[in-house]
């Protein structure tokens, strides 16, 4: 596998808070990748830095060769690096499908004259199979304000994936989806960015979720990384069981993945 | 795909029943409608902003700069050409446009409303203070040429009423395909959520400013075609009451369509004159009243009542 992004001594302080500490990741392509950590151990400002929106203070972020530290977002966008967050970042007056449409028009904006109609059928075409993809297309017609935090969530992500990204940063993807809810969600997920074999790398607070579908994860503890690589060895790590995820947490058989993914499809 | 949409063919239309009322009205009403259609053209900047949420009660600034360029043209190098003068209108609106858009793409909200404000009302001072340029009683215009040709009186009349309804429908099919377009998309998902726009790859800066340009753009053209209506300009163009009143239209009209504030121009003009007939020294309240009540019952305006009015009207419709 070809490393895409690669980051070397990356540092973030604001004033005497140290909030990243010597950050040093590498990520393939393809590859799906699980980050825990307790609230504020680094993981968001990780990602902030990664796409721009917080500069670094020092340290190197290569993607594909390039260094992109402190280039505005956008240019990190259309260069492949996109992302989701916590709380969906969504056009909440316009419908899915509006939503979903801006995305494009945006992703297809220098092939397009500025008096030429944004959208066409081809491009509404496009926007439904996206949101096919997710298994959202029926909520199509209604607007942001009207779905369950779940689908804001979809539809959040779903936004993400149009610039056809080859590394896509997944903030807390089930925050606010409910826990029976959660294996079938991240299934549909998963099988939806995996087809565009895009990296992916998910913060999550739940390790069941992190065991069932990131082969590799990276543990944060205050602005550090405590521990990178296999699921397993990470969630057995003496240091991450004290620091983040605690002593009490036993480790359940790795939930079959392939199970979820049939029910979700079901 | 057509090549036109709705709103366009009804634009293209608009034209020879203008042609028509031009010979049905009365003077004094099509001088009315005439005046208008440069005035709407300033509304329509306005609401081309606000479909970004972006509120500018500074727009008087580029009427008064088209205004004052057909103004200056004819006074100090004898160009009385419409087109001459057009061009000139807009090449001077977009290098100042251009320039002040460095800063005023950055604000929002608020701070957009009051830097607009602002500038425009430097321009005011500017001029009011002006000795060569009239101060704050203005100067006369001559009437417009065109390629070399000067039509006097009636006809003179007649000819401008015409080129302006051409030009003000030709800009607001440019403008209905602007909003249409990509650039049109992004502003109406900046108003939105900024955010979301630069994590999609836009700049919300970038397209903030070619809006801010091509609302300044129309604007003068507006400025140009109404003075040279009247023949006379004055630095109240620029006075922070006039960008008033072009913010007044669009709420009176609403964003819906490029054509409510055209309609909504026209429908201000002529309730000021009922209005000032009926209560002289009072007139300002009705007009109070009325943008009370628009904002209590009617928040998108009088162009909302119209689409009502469709929608009800196409539900009866049988079924074919």
């Amino acid at each position: 596998m070809s490393v895409i992004l690669e980051t070397k001594g990356l540092e973030k302080t604001f004033d005497a808070v140290v909030a990243a500490h010597n950050i040093n990741i590498s990520i393939d392509a393809a590859e799906v990748i699980g980050v825990i950590g307790s609230n504020g151990a680094g993981k968001t400002t990780f990602v902030n830095m990664v796409t721009g929106y917080l500069t670094p203070s020092s340290g190197e972020i290569l993607f594909q060769g390039k260094d992109i530290a402190g280039l505005p977002t956008r240019e990190i966008t259309q260069m492949g690096i996109c992302r989701s967050f916590q709380i969906p970042q969504l056009f909440p007056e316009l419908t899915v499908l509006d939503n979903l449409l801006i995305a494009l028009t945006i992703a297809n904006r220098g092939r397009k004259g500025w008096l030429t109609p944004a959208v066409d059928e081809a491009l509404t075409d496009k926007a439904m199979q996206i949101l096919a993809r997710f298994k959202i297309e029926e909520h199509a017609d209604k607007l942001i304000t009207t779905l369950a935090q779940g689908v804001r969530k979809l539809v959040d992500i779903a936004m993400a994936t149009v610039p056809e990204p080859s590394l896509l940063f997944l903030d807390e993807p089930t925050s606010g989806v409910s826990a029976e809810e959660k294996m079938s969600f991240m299934a549909t997920l998963i099988d939806a960015l995996q087809a565009t074999d895009t990296a992916v790398l998910f913060i999550e607070h739940d390790m069941e979720l992190i065991e069932a579908f990131a082969p590799r994860c990276i543990a944060f503890y205050e602005g550090t990384i405590l521990a990178d690589g296999d699921t397993a060895g990470v969630l057995d790590d003496a240091k991450v069981r004290e620091f983040v995820i605690g002593s009490e947490f036993h480790r359940k058989a790795t939930p079959d993945v392939a199970d979820i993914r049939e029910q979700a499809k079901g | 795909m057509k090549f036109f949409d709705k709103t366009e063919w009804s634009l293209l239309y608009a034209l020879p029943v203008l042609i028509i009322l031009l010979f049905a009205l009365p003077t004094w009403l099509v001088n009315y409608v005439q005046v208008s259609m440069g005035m709407g053209l300033v509304a329509l900047a306005v609401m081309i902003q606000m479909r970004a949420g972006l509120v500018s009660f500074g727009q008087g600034l580029y009427f008064c700069i088209g205004g004052y360029t057909a103004g200056m043209a004819s006074k100090f190098w004898n160009i009385s050409d419409i087109f001459v003068i057009l061009v000139i209108a807009i090449v001077v609106t977009v290098a100042v446009s251009g320039i002040l858009g460095f800063l005023l793409r950055r604000y929002r909200e608020i701070f957009f409303a009051m830097l607009t404000l602002a500038v425009s009302m430097i321009l005011f001072a500017l001029l009011s203070s002006s000795h060569e340029l009239g101060s704050t009683d203005g100067f006369n215009l001559p009437q417009a040429s065109y390629l070399g040709w000067h039509p006097e009186g009636e006809t003179g009349s007649t000819v401008l009423f015409i080129l302006t309804a051409i030009l003000t429908l030709a800009c607001a099919i440019l403008i209905n395909r602007f909003l249409r377009g990509p650039i049109g998309k992004i502003i109406e998902a900046i108003r939105e959520n900024e955010l979301r726009v630069e994590y999609l790859g836009a700049s919300a800066h970038v397209s903030v400013h070619v809006l801010y340009m091509i609302a300044a753009t129309i604007s003068a053209i507006g400025g140009v075609l109404w003075s040279m209506a009247l023949g006379h300009v004055t630095p109240e163009m620029a006075n922070w009451t006039t960008s008033g009143q072009f913010v007044f239209i669009v709420i009176l009209a609403g964003t819906g369509n490029v054509f409510a504030p055209l309609v909504g121009t026209l429908i201000l003009e002529v309730l000021r004159v009922y209005a000032v007939e009926i209560s002289p020294n009072t007139w300002q309240m009705i007009l109070g009243i009325v943008m009370l009540l628009t904002i209590v019952f009617l928040p998108k305006g009088l162009w909302s009542l119209f689409e009502r009015f469709v929608k009800r009207l196409s539900s009866k419709e049988p079924a074919a």
